[in-house]
This record gives structure tokens, C-alpha cells and sequence, in this order.
């Protein structure tokens, strides 16, 4: 045991910590409120490249940082564990959320009170959910996650709002309870809810212990499979995007993604390899439902009329992709998912904020909103300083969106496209000499075709946004929206020029899933530290 | 005695789907907490059922796990009863929210129309 590894604990601590003082500020000293909400997530980000650093290092034995919380050991404790793969979740999570914080600054986080703690809280329950080792702190932290998504989707609270959460919390707690079902489930028939113990143990079961084990498997991946929005089970998604304030959907987005890495997380270790009978269980289902997804998210933005739709429809889009990569089964796909994943969710969250900026341009919806906000918005927000207001306003809107489209689309030359080619190169090089098998070939042309989709309906949307005259002068464009959006794309820029380095991180991030005997042996294997008194009080 | 409780599990889950599934927010709450009980109920059980095993407790000496019940699926339960309560808590006040706003308590915040 070294002192850092008491570091991996601070990725729920922190945003706790923040979240709970920040209940104690008052509300009109929003300035103070901001920045300590802002240092919350720094500081978390920081933490995260240190583990980036240790991990790169060869600090932590097999790369796996195991903590083992008050000192039980694996399968009957609280375990933490931080690998490249959560790591890089991680990092991605808190990067959105500072642009997302930095974005709120001028409107969103002045409407309503405890804005900041319910941000605050909801990192906390997305970081608690990369890095938890066990099935039932998964739960709790996804119901700290989603209790704090109530929450936010409220903010601002109008009809569209409301009537939004009443069917979203309505959908999250019927889906918890299959989540609760699933791990009694699993309890019975193996008796443990550790993740390492359950991989260990998912070779050794009797048939009838196996048909539960499989059934709350099934009941487990309806919850996650709700989360990322798999077709029939996502339709919850267009609504609740839509209807929430344009930093949130961001946050939501984001939530998505915790699906899909839990998805990704639970499967490749349980049910990838060494299952026994139940090796690549549910993998045709993911497949088919993945592309059906790809179908409905590709359809759905060649037919939205409403902007938020477009961008809820490119989020459903990125899910399906992601989950029909894991139903294609091969290991050797993971680093250019993980790739896929990191520059669709950048370019989605930026694609989203912009969608309020333009709405603000162009849509009378626009205007009806900002009625709203007055209406509800307390005196504090009115009179605030509403921060620097930058010039050239609709070339950046421009420019930006341009960058967004690009890359949500897959056009070269930015991070999209090299996503795509490098999940394209990979299964024809993983072919071999036989050549893709059809499954193969669909999900290419599935890939293809909603990239088309999605360049006609962005920029049929661009034409109608910014080539149409008259609206231009209107728009004030803060400095801090600018820079949330225009982080997230340098982002994207940075990963188009670092391609290779960040790509090979993303492999190793594929072998380590992969080989899942390795987390399995580090989390099982790491010892209680000696109590005080019989290693002489040090 | 698995079998009444089984039956009981079953009835609950079914009238707490039909209830979840009608138009008006409170039948949605009523079932949601229906289902909450069935689901508990269900967690409990999966440590199986036992008579004359009390729950694990600290005692001198070295402790025999099998003169006691499984005590995991009863610490389970208890959160998932908290957790349960706060957020069925929760959509209360956002019912209550969203009655107040639109001024009835459909569902989709408003009355389907009669043709």
C-alpha cells in the first residue's frame, strides 16, 4: 500500500466534498459558487492525469490500481479499481464537464439554486460508477447519478421540463428495479456481487446456478441498455435531451456514455472469454440492436425538423455504433471503439451547446424560452454580471458548427474520420485473408450510410442556419460559451494530430479488457494492509 | 413458504405494472411503490429463507456462519429501500411540480383528447 493509492478514492471524494460545501454558499455569492465548482472539477481532472502518470509509470501492480475501502479484502468489501480504461472515461467525463460549467456560467447556473452541488453530485456518481469494483455500488452510484440528473433536467423548470422528468424518473426507477432484480439474481446463483469474483467464478457454475446467472445478466443489460439508449428501449432519450437546459444535456450525454462503459466493463470481463457455456452471451442481441440503433438514429436525424432532435439523434447514433462494436465480439475492435468513443462524445457535447447559441439566432422557440427564464429566474441571475461579450460572434457559430459536423459526420480530415478509418482498418485487417464475414460488411455499410445521414441533415440544417440573411446581428456570443465550445473541439483538432499516440493508449486500453485475468488476479490478490498494532503501530 | 412468498412477489410486481402503465400520475406512484415492495422483497429472499437463523451478530469466540442467515441480501435490501424511498420521494414533488404547472395530473401534462 502506497500513498497514492489512497489517491483513487478522491475521484468520488472531491466532487462530494465540493458538492457538500457548495450547500453551505450562499446563493448570491455565485462568483465564489462557480470557481469552487470549477476547483472541484480541476482538481479531479488532476487526480486524473496523475493516475494517467502512475499507471503509465508501472506504479500500480498488472496497471490496475485496487482500493480496498476500509481495508476488507476483494469479494467481501468495498473495492475501487482505476485502469486505463476507467481512466480515460474519467478524464473525458470531468473535461466535458468543465466546458460544460464554463458554458453555464452566463445563464444556466444562475437560474435555480444548488445548481452547482447537483453538478457537483452527478460527477460524483458518473466517477463513483467508472471505478466501483462491485455490482451494487454500480447501483448506488447509478442512483446518485440519476438523483442528481432529476435534478438538473428540472433546472429552469417549465412544462417541457416537468412533463420531461415525471416519464424520465418514472423510466430510471422502473429500471432500477430490474437493476435490483438482476443483482439478487446473481447473488443467488453465485453468491458474490464482485466483479473480479464473478468473472472467476462465471466458468465454474452448475447449469440450473447458470440460467440464473444468465437471467440477471439479461435483467442487468436492460438497465444499461436503456441508459445508452439501444433501440426499442431509447425513446426516452429525444424527449429528455430536448427538453433539457443545453449545459445538462451535455451532463446527459455523458450519462449515456456511463451506460455504454458499463456495458462495455461488465461484458468484456464476465461473458468475453473463459465463460464456459455462456461465453459471448447476448452478443447477437447486442449486434442486431446495435445496428437497428444505428438504423433509428440515422433515420432520426435525416428526419428531425427540431435542432435538439438532431442532436439527440447523433447521441443515439454514437450508442449504437458503440454497442454493435461490442456485439461484433472481437477484442482487437475495443481500441478503435474506445478512439470512436472519446471524439463522438466531444463532438456531440459541443454540438449541443452550439444548438442553444443558434437557437438564439434563429428560432422564435428561442425567444419563447428566454421568456421563461425570466419568468422563473430569481433576481440574482437578472442583475448579474453576465460576463465579456466577443465580437465575430456568427463566424465562430460558424466556423464551429462547421468543425462539429465534420466530425460527428466522419469526414476527414478531424478526429471523426480517423475513428471510423480506424475501426474500418481494423476489421478488414482482422479479417484476414478470408475476408470480413457478412456481419462485418453490414456494420461497414451501416457505418458509411450514417455518415451520409449525418452530413445531408447537418448541413441541410447549416444552409437554413447560417446562409439564410437577416438573423446575424442579434446574436450576443459570451466569452465562456466560446470557450466551452471551442475547448471541446480543440479536443477534437488535438486528437486529429496526436492520432497515433492517443490511438495506441486506446489499444493498450483494448488488450487490458481483453485479458481480464489480469484485473481478476489484481483485485482478488491485493492484501489488507497489517492492522496498526501487529505491524508495531507505524 | 417459498411458494406463498413467491405467489405474494408475483401479485404485487403485476398490480404494480398495471398501475405503473395507467394515465394518472398518482395510480404511476402507487404502482412504482408496489413494484418497490416486490423488488424488496425479492432481494431478501435471495439469500434464501431460513427458520430459527437469526441475523449475523458479534459474539466472543469464533463465529459459525451456518447457525446464521445470509446477512449481505439484508444489508442490500436496506439500501435499497432508502434509496428506493428518497427517489419515490422525489417524483412526488415533481408530480405535485408538474399538477401545479399544467393543472392535471396526466402523465403527459395533458388530458388525451376525446374524439
Amino acid at each position: 500500500m502506497f500513498w497514492f493509492d489512497h489517491l483513487i478514492a478522491l475521484p468520488i471524494l472531491l466532487p462530494l466534498l465540493t458538492g457538500v460545501l457548495l450547500i453551505f454558499v450562499d446563493e448570491r455569492r455565485h462568483e465564489l459558487k462557480l470557481w469552487l465548482n470549477a476547483a472541484g472539477i480541476l482538481a479531479t481532472l488532476l487526480v486524473t492525469i496523475g493516475f494517467i502518470r502512475l499507471i503509465g509509470n508501472g506504479h500500480f501492480n498488472g496497471d490496475t490500481g485496487v482500493y480496498l475501502a476500509a481495508n476488507w479484502i476483494a469479494p467481501f468489501g468495498i473495492t475501487l479499481v482505476i485502469d486505463r480504461f476507467a481512466v480515460m472515461m474519467l478524464l473525458l467525463i470531468n473535461l466535458v464537464a468543465g466546458a460544460s460549467l464554463s458554458f453555464a456560467y452566463t445563464r444556466w447556473s444562475r437560474l435555480e439554486v444548488h445548481f452547482h452541488s447537483l453538478f457537483q453530485f452527478l460527477l460524483m456518481g458518473i466517477n463513483g460508477a467508472l471505478i466501483t469494483g462491485d455490482l451494487f455500488n454500480l447501483f448506488v452510484f447509478f442512483e446518485v447519478m440519476l438523483a442528481a440528473s432529476y435534478g438538473l433536467l428540472l433546472h429552469g423548470k417549465n412544462k417541457a421540463r416537468v412533463s420531461a422528468s415525471m416519464q424520465y424518473i418514472v423510466l430510471n426507477l422502473v429500471a432500477s428495479f430490474f437493476f435490483l432484480i438482476g443483482i439478487a439474481l446473481i447473488y443467488a446463483a453465485t453468491g458474490t456481487l464482485n466483479l473480479a469474483d464473478l468473472a472467476r467464478s462465471i466458468g465454474e457454475l452448475q447449469p440450473t446456478q447458470r440460467t440464473m446467472f444468465e437471467t440477471g445478466a439479461a435483467l442487468l443489460a436492460i438497465v444499461f441498455l436503456t441508459k445508452s439508449a439501444i433501440w426499442p428501449l431509447g425513446f426516452w432519450l429525444p424527449v429528455t435531451y430536448g427538453a433539457a437546459a443545453p449545459p445538462i444535456t451535455a451532463m446527459l450525454v455523458l450519462v449515456t456514455k456511463v451506460g455504454v462503459y458499463v456495458l462495455y466493463r461488465l461484458w468484456m470481463l464476465v461473458f468475453a472469454s473463459d465463460a464456459s457455456s455462456s461465453t459471448g452471451f447476448g452478443s447477437q442481441l447486442l449486434f442486431w440492436g446495435g445496428m437497428i440503433t444505428v438504423g433509428y438514429g440515422s433515420l432520426g436525424l435525416l428526419a428531425s425538423q427540431d435542432v435538439r432532435r438532431l442532436a439527440s439523434y447523433s447521441a443515439v447514433l454514437s450508442s449504437g455504433i458503440m454497442l454493435t462494436l461490442l456485439g461484433l465480439n472481437q477484442a482487437e475492435l475495443t481500441g478503435a471503439a474506445m478512439f470512436y468513443l472519446f471524439s463522438s462524445t466531444l463532438a456531440v457535447t459541443a454540438f449541443v451547446m452550439l444548438i442553444e447559441l443558434m437557437e438564439r439566432v434563429y428560432s422564435p422557440a428561442a425567444q419563447m424560452l428566454a421568456i421563461t427564464m425570466e419568468a422563473f429566474a430569481s433576481d440574482i441571475g437578472a442583475k448579474g454580471n453576465t460576463g465579456v461579450i466577443i465580437p465575430g460572434a456568427m463566424v465562430f457559430l460558424g466556423l464551429s458548427f462547421a468543425f462539429c459536423a465534420v466530425v460527428m459526420s466522419g469526414m476527414p480530415p478531424l478526429s471523426g474520420f480517423i475513428a471510423k478509418f480506424g475501426i474500418v482498418a481494423t476489421l478488414l485487417m482482422l479479417s484476414g485473408d478470408i475476408g470480413p464475414s457478412l456481419n462485418d460488411w453490414l456494420f461497414i455499410a451501416a457505418l458509411f450510410t450514417s455518415g451520409l445521414f449525418a452530413i445531408i441533415a447537418l448541413m441541410r440544417l447549416g444552409v437554413r442556419i447560417f446562409w439564410a440573411t437577416g438573423h446575424g446581428a442579434t446574436l450576443k456570443l459570451h466569452l465562456t460559451e466560446a470557450l466551452a465550445i471551442f475547448s471541446l473541439l480543440l479536443l477534437c483538432v488535438m486528437m486529429t494530430i496526436a492520432a497515433g499516440p492517443v490511438r495506441s493508449y486506446m489499444d493498450r486500453i483494448g488488450d487490458d479488457l481483453s485479458s481480464g485475468d489480469n484485473y481478476i488476479e489484481q483485485v482478488l490478490n491485493r492484501g489488507a494492509v497489517a492492522s496498526p498494532s501487529s505491524s508495531g503501530g507505524k | 413458504m417459498e411458494l406463498v412468498l413467491a405467489i405474494a412477489i408475483g401479485i404485487l410486481f403485476a398490480a404494480g405494472i398495471w398501475l405503473v402503465l395507467r394515465p394518472r400520475s398518482f395510480q404511476v406512484i402507487m404502482g412504482l411503490m408496489l413494484m418497490s415492495y416486490a423488488v424488496n422483497l425479492f432481494i431478501f429472499i435471495s439469500g434464501r429463507l431460513w427458520v430459527d437463523k437469526p441475523a449475523l451478530t458479534i459474539e466472543p469466540g469464533p463465529i459459525d456462519p451456518t447457525l446464521y442467515a445470509d446477512p449481505l441480501p439484508q444489508a442490500l435490501v436496506l439500501t435499497a429501500i432508502v434509496i428506493g424511498f428518497a427517489t419515490t420521494a422525489l417524483y412526488l414533488v415533481v408530480l405535485l411540480a408538474s399538477r401545479g404547472l399544467t393543472g392535471t395530473d396526466h402523465v403527459d401534462g395533458k388530458e388525451r383528447e376525446v374524439y
